[in-house]
């Protein structure tokens, strides 16, 4: 090759070299809507919010001076309800997951049922809402209660733990479930003693992910009619008299985090603002606590599995 | 035929008239092949002969994927149960007839856990009874000096040779009547393979042997008997020093010889 080829190869590789930079830049800046937007947000939050944060308004109800304010019936609502949802959503949820996998035959009925289950993931949360209302508050009589909440979370993020219960299980070599059945198990033996176990680092990430979702979640909390402003804690759980006294707390009406933020946030006073700013922070505190709890489950978890 | 033919050793199984359809696909044609007591029997042949697929018929793997049927028999001897009889579970089968697969596939448990997992499947309780067998089996697949002190280890701490070593003896714990190797050394390195040959081939004091090779120097070391598969087909069976040193066919021969294949 001579010099002058050589001088245009050169020229060549430059030119196809801007469009690498062009779209990196690109990129970056598309990259940085995302992120600066919900930094903004977050500090913006944490800004007006965050001295308002301190022992008191961990512990203290609603009231109507916006100084004597507390988020207390919200975040212990929220943590119950959420106890709610995480009993009803697991148990279904991975033994769907591994009915789909492991036993259900493969056939178009299954596929149907497949894509039907991603879909719902999709479906406004605002419908859960009214089916709950439906059918927990007035075919079931379970009233505008933690039960009833908790129970429309779970149906809310039932596909988020199918589907990763599903992602986690595939992720098993066949060749694992082979050497499992050539011992002479059975199904049941191969998914109590192998396929469960190994895929629970991603059937735990999945559930606290949807977990994080359901705890954000108004909409279908309102349409149940969640009370707004509530001044006392329900019964704390397990501790009445046994057994009918252990589940009083299920019955209990209550608020959440999302709805003592949403009753906030409409009045008119400046003071209740801040107080709005300062438990959504706390809000986002928790769902990144619980995705970063998650992130580390699946790293702990992982290690101890190599195939 | 030679006087071999007069001492001949009892039968432990016999594929009579098998054929095996992957859908639409008739992967094994008309099969016949005995498989001797206590013997090691190779299937040899070129990649996609149906050599792995005749292998997992006798511990009806087949049976874990749709679409999949069998016709014809394998007998198993000495109750002549019928392996392939609709009537008959697989998961019986699957109890009496052990498996070694081409990759080395220990579960992502402890070492102790592994070698123990077909005693936990067939409820043994007993702590005494289990640690009694799993060294046994340990000892039987030359692991046991390398591993009794780690018992509790990953089975995945072990290397390449140790982890198959580790599946011959959870296949080796419950006591089969007979065990199938698939390629069990295709993934190994020369030393290691040299150490399942020679396991292999003690093997056979205790139990049957039917294993599938790629290599026709392994089946050569190893077997007692050889059979050579070609499309499906069972082309030539018989004792492993005959068919080496002079086939009845000329397929086989071409095959030996590295004329094909």
């Amino acid at each position: 090759m001579n010099q002058q080829e050589l001088q245009a190869l050169r020229e060549l590789i430059a030119s196809h070299k801007r469009w690498d930079w062009l779209f990196g830049l690109l990129g970056v800046f598309a990259l940085m809507i995302g992120v600066l937007t919900f930094t903004a947000l977050f500090a913006n939050m944490a800004i007006d919010g965050i001295g308002r944060i301190d022992a008191d308004f961990l512990t203290s109800f609603p009231s109507r001076r916006a100084a004597n304010a507390g988020i207390l019936s919200a975040w212990v609502g929220s943590l119950l309800v959420m106890l709610v949802t995480a009993f009803a959503a697991v148990p279904i949820g991975v033994a769907a997951g591994v009915y789909l996998e492991e036993y259900a035959p493969k056939n178009w009925l299954t596929d149907i049922i497949e894509i039907n289950i991603s879909n719902l993931a999709g479906v406004p949360s605002i419908i859960y809402g009214l089916l709950a209302l439906g059918l927990f508050v007035y075919t079931f009589g379970l009233g505008q209660s933690i039960l009833t909440a908790g129970l429309t979370l779970a149906l809310l993020i039932l596909p988020v733990v199918i589907v990763a219960t599903r992602e986690a299980i595939r992720a098993i070599p066949q060749i694992i479930r082979e050497g499992s059945y050539a011992c002479g198990a059975t199904t049941w033996q191969t998914v109590r003693d192998h396929i469960v176990p190994y895929s629970s680092a991603g059937i735990l990430t999945g559930i606290i992910i949807g977990m994080a979702r359901a705890i954000g979640e108004t909409a279908p909390i309102i349409t149940i009619g969640a009370l707004t402003f509530i001044a006392f804690l329900p019964p704390a759980p397990f501790a009445g008299e046994p057994p009918a006294g252990m589940f009083d707390w299920l019955f209990a009406p209550f608020t959440v985090m999302p709805i003592q933020m949403f009753n906030w946030t409409s009045r008119p006073e400046a003071a209740f603002a801040v107080n709005a700013a300062a438990a959504g922070f706390l809000l986002v505190l928790m769902t990144l606590a619980m995705n970063g709890l998650a992130i580390w489950l699946r790293y702990r978890l992982r290690k101890s599995i190599k195939w | 035929m030679t006087n071999a033919a007069q001492s001949l050793p009892p039968l432990k199984a016999e594929a009579r008239d098998l054929n095996f359809h992957y859908g639409k696909f008739h992967a094994l044609k008309g099969i016949n092949m005995p498989v001797y007591d206590k013997k090691v029997t190779a299937l040899i042949g070129p990649s996609g002969c149906g050599k792995s697929t005749f292998l997992r018929c006798f511990n009806r793997m087949h049976d874990l994927y749709p679409g999949n049927r069998y016709e014809g028999s394998i007998d198993f001897h000495p109750d002549r149960t019928n392996l392939l009889a609709p009537d008959i579970d697989p998961i019986e089968v699957r109890m009496r007839i052990s498996m070694v697969f081409q990759k080395p596939n220990p579960f992502p448990k402890s070492i102790y856990e592994n070698v123990a997992y077909g005693l936990r499947v067939r409820g043994e309780k007993s702590r005494s009874v289990v640690d009694d067998k799993v060294e046994a089996a340990l000892r039987g697949a030359a692991l046991w000096e390398e591993v009794k002190n780690r018992l509790k280890e990953p089975g995945a701490n072990l290397s390449g040779g140790q982890q198959q070593r580790l599946c011959i003896a959870r296949a080796l714990a419950s006591d089969p009547e007979l065990m199938l190797f698939d390629e069990p050394t295709s993934a190994l390195d020369p030393i290691a393979t040299a150490s399942i040959e020679e396991l292999v081939s003690e093997l056979k004091e205790k139990v049957t042997v039917l294993i599938v090779t790629h290599n026709m120097q392994q089946a050569a070391r190893i077997s007692d008997y050889t059979a050579y598969m070609y499309m499906g087909e069972m082309i030539e069976f018989g004792v492993t020093d005959e068919i080496f040193i002079k086939p009845a066919k000329k397929q086989t021969e071409d095959y030996i010889t590295g004329r094909f294949g």
